[in-house]
């Protein structure tokens, strides 16, 4: 395409003027021109259905990232649309559907959690499951002048009065941080009903919240809690991995705190229902092009995530099974209405 | 901190500003493009360059931007971002007088003022900062929202109390409409374009922009149209920059007030530019002298000038909570975030220490931006204030046009173009009944974030409203708006008796 040409030769010219002039220009016609729907092949927008500096939000960015400066994708841009755990994005991805075929909108386990918890009606099967990428584990964290320092020792003041170790997160009630808090608790031996919840709109905030005292624990992605935990602010007592990852291994996981408990956060890209299979297609090849990339060796090192690739039937089949365990544990854990609509 | 000025002036990053500024003022007039949105669109810009430059050149963007949206605010009163509302409370009916090239000016003055005083305050505080940023809990947020409220003082002229009162309630309604936080719908209808709510830009574009033009079309019959043409610009003012050496003065010391409050707001993670603007406005209003109140929502210098220092200072201090914690206290410096770790930097503690040349460059080039802002947008403002000049008939179709599209180009649903005339509607009744419409607005900003604020502080206290007396911040901040609330009423009452008793004085 002829915006193509133009763009990559504005790229060349990056460190002159004139090409920073003519990028301008382009930029400016793009937001002129941004209710025609892009043509070209190397662009792709990236959906985020969550705010910004979140877990979908690092994820998304770190993967455009490595696909823009690797040069697998020319132009990457994103989209956040924060709202209803999630469910606006669907929402605007299905409604909008006939001129996404550039757009590709990242989520993870929550998703299939909020479709079985009747929070929105649309689940994994009214979009096009495209690939999953990164695996990231839940992390539970003090502030690092906290009396807890192992999990253990969260749980005898847990089982003495659970107000006293109230559980910050950063998505809603009855949602993932919320989740893996319970099935913690539960793999320890205590009652995962007397657990205080307190959701905030992003995992930064809830790390805000840990930090200013108002809660005593943190329950969050491991990739986010990571570079303060190295910086001494928080201290991680455990994480939800089976096995210790390699980029924290003196982190202990809870099965070796005693807590028969794991469970990996997927993160991967759905399309819009209908995507043709050429380009889903293509986006799973550039994907799998990525994981070699020394950028993405890089993003993925600084992260702390794991490699996870499922694409096609692979992932189906996966979400599937994750959807009948987690619906199983939410009706045990008493998270899911007991009358179920549906 | 010097090797920083040294980066941050070589020719190729000055330039850079300059072009931050000039693009970032355009992208930031349209309704529904703001900072968040311009710094956005510059990042694949910043890739083929160093971090420092990116850096510089994304700061510019982004003071453009927030200068851009006043400048919308005030000309036509149509604040396209939220920290914008109470800009237009003032601007826009000094531009409406005339004077709107007096208000760009004053708007350009006490932004880059707010961002001096907040640049200083930055590199004096920075060691302490980071606590500053962690002290504030959700009953403190909450009680801080509260305080935002009392800025509705200033449109409860005489017998306006109780409709100022009842808009902002009205507007705090509003804010309910949607999904709640635990997924329960409220006031939807079974309508699916209702379960996110409003957009901001929906309610602001319609009570404000829309409203405000169809009120003109009313007002005005064809036989009159070229007088009030003539009228809408007495000659030359409309493209004066003069402010009086008196009106300096009168402004100086609110302007420092706000920009102090304004960073100590924008350091605070939960609260930003929206929410100190409120402060500001609210706080210099009842501080101010009787004779400046009555000013207060008909174009006062000080009510202008007050939120455009906050929201500019408020910015700055955003950087605090990103640079020291790598904690993203807005959707403009979480970008900024991915910015900085797309260059492989980790901001947080020791950004400070190991990274001394980003740290202190991202600081400077930010007050770089301030300053490039106010050399390229003076000289614009006598041909921006111009655009006033077109007679109405021409104007106000241009003005339906703009915001309409603003919002339907954000969202790309024309339902919201529905929802919008209905509102719009509806706004311009409550106009044309004397209604203020401003508290409806800044209800509407403030009753998400109090509610999301209230609801944790209530799960935080094991459902006990005791943290409104047991937490002295708490505490001391809901005293703070209780006491903005009765303070008009004590004075009116010690003036009465004043009256009454002409013997005593």
């Amino acid at each position: 395409m002829c915006t193509d040409q133009a763009w990559s030769a504005a790229r060349q010219g990056s460190r002159y003027p004139v090409g920073m002039t003519c990028r301008l220009s382009l930029i400016l016609l793009f937001i002129l021109s941004a209710a025609a729907p892009p043509a070209a092949a190397q662009r792709l927008h990236l959906v985020i259905p969550g705010g910004a500096g979140g877990g979908w939000d690092s994820t998304a960015r770190g993967v455009g990232e490595a696909l823009s400066r690797s040069g697998l994708i020319d132009v990457v841009s994103y989209e956040n649309i924060s709202g209803g755990s999630g469910s606006r994005a669907i929402s605007h991805l299905i409604e909008t559907a006939a001129r996404q075929d550039n757009t590709l909108m990242i989520s993870s386990s929550p998703i299939i959690l909020s479709s079985l918890r009747g929070v929105f009606v649309q689940s994994f099967r009214d979009l096009t499951p495209v690939a999953a990428v990164v695996a990231d584990y839940g992390a539970f964290a003090v502030r690092s002048d906290s009396p807890h320092r192992d999990w253990r020792s969260v749980v005898a003041a847990y089982e003495d009065d659970p107000r006293s170790v109230k559980f910050a997160g950063g998505s809603a009630r009855g949602s993932m941080d919320h989740m893996v808090s319970a099935l913690a608790i539960k793999a320890s031996g205590a009652d995962p009903r007397q657990l205080r919840y307190i959701p905030y709109n992003a995992g930064g905030q809830a790390i805000v919240g840990l930090l200013s005292g108002e809660t005593q624990l943190l329950s969050t992605g491991f990739s986010e809690a990571r570079a303060l935990h190295e910086q001494g602010e928080i201290r991680i007592l455990a994480i939800t991995a089976p096995e210790p990852v390699a980029a924290a291994e003196a982190v202990p996981t809870l099965i070796e705190q005693g807590a028969d408990m794991s469970f990996v956060n997927w993160r991967g890209f759905f399309a819009a229902p209908g995507f043709p299979e050429e380009r889903a297609q293509y986006y799973v090849e550039r994907l799998q092009q990525m994981f070699a990339t020394e950028q993405w060796q890089t993003i993925r090192a600084t992260r702390g995530w794991d490699d996870l690739f499922l694409s096609g039937n692979d992932f189906y089949q996966f979400l599937e099974q994750q959807e009948k365990d987690l619906d199983a544990v939410l009706i045990e854990l008493g998270l899911k209405p007991a009358v179920a609509s549906q | 901190m010097l090797i920083g000025l040294q980066t941050a002036f070589t020719p190729l990053n000055i330039f850079m500003v300059f072009l931050g500024c000039f693009a970032g003022t355009f992208i930031g007039m349209l309704p529904g493009l703001g900072p968040v949105s311009a710094i956005a669109l510059m990042i694949p810009v910043t890739y083929g360059l160093d971090p420092a430059s990116g850096m510089i050149l994304m700061a510019g963007v982004y003071y453009g931007a927030v200068f851009g949206g006043s400048t919308s605010a005030i000309l036509i009163n149509a604040p396209g971002v939220s920290a914008a509302v109470a800009t237009s409370f003032d601007g826009y009916p000094m531009a409406n007088r005339g004077y709107a090239g007096k208000a760009l000016a004053i708007a350009a003055y006490s932004s880059y003022s707010g961002g001096t005083i907040a640049a200083v305050l930055l590199i004096a505080l920075v060691p302490f900062l980071a606590r500053i940023s962690l002290s504030f809990q959700s009953s403190d947020y909450f009680a801080m929202m509260l305080f935002g409220c009392t800025a509705i003082a200033a449109f409860s002229g005489k017998g306006q109390v109780l409709k100022a009162i009842m808009m902002t309630l009205l507007g705090l309604m509003l804010a309910t409409i949607g999904e709640d936080p635990s997924g329960i719908q409220r006031f939807t209808f079974g309508i699916t374009d209702l379960y996110d709510g409003l957009s901001f830009l929906l309610l602001s574009m319609a009570t404000f922009a829309l409203a405000e033009a169809l009120y003109v079309i009313l007002q005005s019959s064809p036989g009159n149209d070229k007088a009030e043409a003539e009228s809408a610009s007495p000659d030359s003012q409309i493209g004066s920059l003069k402010v009086t050496g008196s009106e300096f003065k009168e402004m100086a010391t609110p302007v420092s007030r706000s920009s102090i409050v304004g960073f100590f707001v924008g350091v605070l993670p939960g609260a930003g530019a929206t929410i100190a603007s409120f402060l500001a406005y609210g706080m210099e209003r009842n501080l101010a002298k009787e004779s400046q109140q009555q000013e207060f929502g008909k174009g006062s210098n000080i009510g202008l000038a007050a939120p455009e220092a906050a929201n500019n200072a408020a910015s700055t201090g955003s950087f605090v909570p990103l640079l020291t914690l790598g904690i993203p206290g807005s959707a403009t410096t979480a970008i900024m975030l991915g910015a900085l770790l797309s260059y492989g930097i980790q901001p947080g503690p020791r950004l400070y220490v190991d990274y001394p040349t980003v740290f202190w460059s991202v600081i400077i080039s930010m007050y770089l931006g301030n300053v490039v802002l106010l050399i390229l947008n003076l000289p614009l403002i006598p041909y921006i204030a111009k655009i006033l000049q077109m007679p109405r008939r021409y104007l106000t179709p241009i003005i339906l046009f703009f915001s309409l599209m603003g919002v339907y180009l954000v969202s790309f649903n024309d339902f919201d173009l529905q929802m919008m005339v209905m509102v719009g509607a509806i706004a311009l009744v409550f106009r044309l009944l004397n209604f203020p419409l401003a508290p409806l607005l800044l209800g509407f900003i403030l009753g998400d974030m109090m509610e999301d604020n209230l609801r944790r502080a209530l799960l935080v206290w094991d459902g006990s409203f005791a943290f409104m007396w047991q937490r002295p911040q708490t505490a001391i901040i809901m005293l703070m708006a209780v006491g903005m609330l009765l303070l008009p009423m004590l004075r009116s009452l010690v003036a009465a008796r004043r009256r009454s008793m002409p013997g005593l004085d």
